[in-house]
């Protein structure tokens, strides 16, 4: 995991690609939602998303229907006689339960939740700050772009576990820390590209159009330049969700992500390793889940990435043509 | 050249000073925070937070601290002083200069891996686009990208090391090894080899990415054209011409990845029990022992800075046009 | 400069506009090594109602001139006065009020506009900028300009992409006209455009400027489109005004050699004489305006230069003989009939190229 690799994807996107002849008034966003209903790996990524966020949205429910609690230990006969752990298949626990006897199923669609959030909202702010601060650094440029770049350049280069867990053990590990360090660490993958970008837009000559009509400068960020960018942002930001998701299960893995006994994939496992290996499903259950999920985020990524390539767009219009009319 | 270069130094220089003061802060004069507090431990009497303030200077005005923690980190010798590990008393230098070799020993073994196995992988799936080569590298590349080192390592340890083990086939050595290689080359690097996969698959992911990418552009280019009219066979065109043009993005990523291993594999040191900077930065993070903290943070820094300098200069060596920017 | 020109009404007055973009370098502190003279010195007058063609070869500095005028750039000194106001020194936020009154059409179709937003949002924005009109108001009024400008209304929702040059060209009038600006500048509005549809905007811009009574500073590389549409010519060397005058007067006894230069080498329709001007072929490139040649900024490639020539600078001024408004800047102007053709050398090209040269 490196937020260099979402940049090396990224930097793939062009900025700009040429509209469909004759497809009336379609947004570029309408154009590849139509372009990623026809893309297999699309479609499995969004299921799996799907129903991941089922799984979060749902976790509730499966802890009435199964009547464990995320964080209850030992209830309805939770470990065998000797005291060992159920494996997957036992009675009432379907992916059986840790050396505390909780259900590691409802454990799971609770970690869910955890990652999602992280991943969602820690991308969320990171968008939002990164697509600012590259608009101003790019769009300004001097003395201003001096020191945004140069803040963004360090930011990114920095062993940021490293400098993620000397702030998690400052100021105490919680969720809203936890995002706001993976925000912090990420927005400078987005504001690289964005500020990329709009020093490349603002010498087009239609910001000078819109300064002629006597646009302001916020304007002209905004109105004009933004939507040119929404391409590589859209596909940054899916790329960033499962830098997020794994950002957050290493630092809960390490102790200092989401503090027990609240469940997240990434302390489960550290739970997990802390018994040892003989029960594999403390382990393999949560690491199923994290792979999927950042799988299914890489994979949506890349194809909404193809879908916005003007390269692949080549390739659709000339199947399309092959087809009969 | 050289003015590019003197540049990027103190760039560098005030990169460095910019962390070294918000660790100090961060430390010793965020808001609330009482150093002599945490550095007393549990039995707290005035009169051992008094001597501590004394000793450590913590009761002087912040500017005069600042100044004398300022003083003591510049690299001369007689001056230059990380302080005391709170825990076993010895200079955090002598602990620094333990843990380095293994930083060094994983980082040169793995850099191996990961830029074979990367780039490799990478020239395949350029050289052929959309065949079954490169479609088995993007899988490669998303399920490196979409993988946590931790799970990695942890699926590593439990195939590898466990089931093996129990079999009875026990070929791989159980965390927490390290033989140095001055000791034994060979048992160095069968106590390493794991730790290796683990950091080199993951790594190798971006590089395959990178490679990839670069080929493809460089391989449109006219003078590939020119060279394949000339009739030089495909090999020749891709190793000889083609690839070395494209190597400028690997250096630079190179350079900033090896720094961040040798300034302390965070999590694959504390999968693999390898006492490298990574664990005692986190076992120092875990009993509040700032001065090895703060040691590491500042020794990760200055490789990561070195590196981004070096890489800076052999990029402007590559291609002269980045010094005019 | 020496005004001898009857006035009429002036629009837009120019007054020793100069425009340097500054050569930078340094580590830390950049300091200014040099600077590109683009603009000169420029003196022009603009008259209500009438159109000036503004003519010289690429990099003369026409459109950091165009860019001058309308306070798309800062001034590096110079005055600038429109409609009765001043505008040199306006901060961009000042100027605002004042972008109602003098629009921009610009050379490039598919660069000019936003490929991310719909045709309706382009032509209406300089309505949604000034507060004009809002919702359904914007709307009809937006789809009655594009009537004008000849586009299908129906397209209101369409993205420029899925335009051709020409019409995404008439998008871009329909915008500049929005705002029912007095003066419109138009960089080089047809030279992306095939020459079919070249002719098509150049009449849209025609009719336009009998229906809304605009005024135009027209910027072409092709002599034969300037002398089509403009009523007064300008002809630009090097960041400097070198000839001024009716169209009528300009094309017929040109006075500067330069101009004398750009006329044989394009084929011009001569209403009055059909005469056949001898290929005056001249030497050398174009001078760097970074640092440009001393006294007459020609002298390195003139045909008649004089040792004067190089040491000082000839003043724009109408020579004997000539109308009032003909204003031409040479110690040694081309009399009618005299031929300059044997004069020098004939190796190069650069005029030969300037007609063929792309658009830049
Ligand atoms: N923003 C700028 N910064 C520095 N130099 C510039 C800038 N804009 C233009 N120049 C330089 O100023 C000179 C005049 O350029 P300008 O674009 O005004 O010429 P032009 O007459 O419009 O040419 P063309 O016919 O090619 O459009 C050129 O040498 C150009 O390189
Ligand atoms: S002033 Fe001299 S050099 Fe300049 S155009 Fe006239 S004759 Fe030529
Ligand atoms: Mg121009």
């Amino acid at each position: 995991m490196s937020l260099s690799t979402v940049d090396a994807a990224a930097t793939a996107v062009p900025p700009e690609e040429p509209a469909v002849k004759g497809i009336e008034g379609r947004t570029p966003l309408q154009l590849v939602v139509q372009r990623l209903r026809t893309d297999r790996v699309a479609i499995i990524s969004v299921v799996v998303i799907v129903l991941i966020i089922a799984l979060a949205i749902g976790a509730p429910l499966i802890a009435a229907i199964t009547g464990h609690g995320p964080t209850d230990t030992n209830v309805d006969n939770g470990t065998d006689a000797n005291g060992q752990p159920l494996p997957p298949g036992s009675a009432g626990y379907l992916l059986g339960t840790d050396n505390l006897g909780r259900d590691i199923l409802v454990r799971i669609a609770y970690g869910a939740r955890v990652s999602l959030i992280v991943g969602v909202v820690a991308t969320a702010i990171a968008t939002i700050v990164g697509v600012v601060v590259g608009l101003f650094a790019g769009y300004y440029g001097g003395w201003l772009d001096s020191i945004l770049a140069r803040i963004m350049d360090v930011v990114l280069s920095f062993p940021y576990v490293l400098f993620a867990i000397v702030l998690v053990s400052v100021f105490g590990s919680s969720l809203p820390l936890t995002i706001l360090v993976i925000a912090f660490f990420s927005f400078a993958a987005i504001g690289r590209i964005v500020r990329g970008q709009a020093l490349s837009q603002r010498e087009k000559e239609y910001v000078e159009a819109a300064h002629s009509l006597g646009a302001g400068n916020m304007r002209i960020m905004f109105v004009d330049i933004l939507p040119n960018l929404v391409a590589p942002v859209i596909v940054l930001a899916t790329l960033l969700i499962p830098t997020a998701i794994i950002f957050e299960a290493t630092l809960s893995f390490l102790g200092l992500g989401i503090a027990l006994p609240t469940p997240s994939w990434g302390n489960m496992l550290s739970d997990a390793e802390g018994v040892g290996f003989q029960a594999w499903w403390f382990y393999i259950f949560p690491m199923i889940f994290l792979l999927l999920t950042t799988l299914a985020f890489n994979l949506l990524g890349d194809a909404v990435r193809d879908a916005l390539d003007p390269r692949t767009e080549r390739i659709f219009a000339a199947r399309r043509k092959k087809k009969p009319a | 050249m050289t003015r590019f270069l003197i540049r990027r130094i103190i760039l560098g220089l005030v990169t460095l000073w910019v962390i070294i003061t918000l660790v100090f802060i961060l430390y010793y004069a965020r808001p609330g925070v009482d150093p002599a507090r945490e550095l007393a431990g549990r039995a707290v009497t005035p009169a051992l937070l008094a001597n501590i303030n004394k000793a450590y200077g913590f009761n002087l005005p912040v500017y005069v601290q600042y100044w004398n923690y300022l003083k003591r980190l510049v690299p001369i010798p007689g001056q230059f002083n990380l302080g005391i590990s709170n825990n076993n008393h010895l200079p955090v230098t002598t602990i620094i200069a333990q843990a380095v070799p293994i930083d060094i020993s994983l980082a040169v073994g793995s850099a191996v891996i990961w830029m074979v196995l990367g780039i490799s992988v990478g020239v395949l799936a350029a050289r052929r686009p959309r065949s079954l080569w490169d479609r088995g590298a993007t899988v490669f590349v998303l399920t490196g990208v979409s993988m946590p080192t931790f799970i990695l390592g942890l699926l590593l340890l439990y195939v590898l090391y466990y089931l093996l083990t129990i079999h009875g086939i026990a070929i791989f050595p159980k965390p927490g090894s390290y033989t140095p290689i001055t000791t034994n080359p060979l048992e160095w690097a069968h106590d390493l080899i794991l730790p290796w996969i683990t950091l080199a698959l993951i790594t190798a992911a971006t590089y395959s990415r990178l490679t990839r990418s670069s080929l493809l552009e460089v391989l449109g280019e006219d003078y590939i054209r020119t060279a394949r009219a000339k009739g030089l066979s495909e090999r020749r065109v891709v190793y000889r011409h083609a690839l070395r043009s494209s190597l400028t993005p690997i250096v630079t990523q190179f350079g900033i990845d090896l720094a961040t291993v040798l300034g302390g594999a965070i999590i694959t040191e504390s999968i693999f029990g390898l006492p490298g900077l990574g664990l005692a930065v986190v076992q120092a993070i875990e009993v509040q022992n700032l001065p090895v903290v703060i040691g590491i943070v500042l020794v990760a820094s200055f490789f990561v800075v070195a590196a981004n300098i070096v890489v800076d200069a052999l990029y402007a060596v590559l291609d002269p046009r980045v010094r005019v920017s | 400069m020496p005004d001898t020109a009857v006035d009429g009404d002036v629009l837009l007055n120019a007054d020793e506009i100069v425009k340097h973009f500054p050569i930078k370098e340094g580590i830390f502190f950049k300091h200014q090594v040099g600077s590109v003279k683009a603009v000169d010195g420029v003196s022009l007058k603009v008259r209500r109602g009438e159109t000036l063609g503004l003519v010289g070869e690429t990099g003369c500095g026409k459109s950091t001139l165009a860019r001058c005028i309308t306070r798309l750039f800062p001034l590096t000194s110079g005055h600038l006065t429109f409609d009765g106001a001043d505008l040199s020194k306006l901060s961009r936020s000042q100027m605002r009020p004042y972008r109602r009154g003098m629009q921009m059409i610009f050379q490039d179709p598919y660069g000019s506009l936003n490929s991310r937003r719909r045709v309706g949002s382009i032509i209406g924005d300089p309505l949604a900028i000034h507060n004009i009109a809002s919702g359904d108001e914007r709307k009809k009024r937006v789809q009655g300009l594009m009537e004008v400008v000849g586009l299908n209304p129906e397209h209101y929702n369409r993205f420029p992409a899925e335009f051709s040059g020409g019409q995404r060209q008439r998008i871009g009038v329909a915008r500049a006209l929005a705002l029912h600006p007095k003066l419109i500048v138009c960089d080089e509005p047809v030279s992306a455009l095939d020459v079919s549809i070249q002719a098509q905007i150049i009449n849209l811009l025609e009719d336009l400027q009998g229906e809304f009574g605009l005024t135009y500073v027209f910027i072409a590389h092709d002599l034969a489109v300037v002398q089509h549409v403009s009523d007064r010519v300008a002809v630009m060397y090097l960041g400097k005004i070198v000839e001024v005058a009716d169209v009528k007067d300009l094309y017929s006894t040109p006075r500067h050699p330069y101009t004398n230069a750009l006329l044989s080498a394009s084929v011009v329709a001569d209403p009055d004489k059909a005469r056949v001007r001898d290929r005056i072929i001249l030497t050398g490139d174009v001078p760097s305006p970074i640092n440009p040649p001393s006294g007459c900024r020609f002298h390195t490639r003139c045909p008649k230069a004089q040792a004067i020539c190089s040491t000082e600078e000839p003043l724009l001024q109408t020579a004997a003989g000539d109308p009032a408004g003909h204003m031409t800047a040479c110690h040694f102007p081309v009399a009618e009939g005299e031929k300059l053709a044997s004069g020098k050398a004939t190796i190069l090209h650069a005029v030969e190229g300037f007609l063929a040269e792309a658009p830049s």
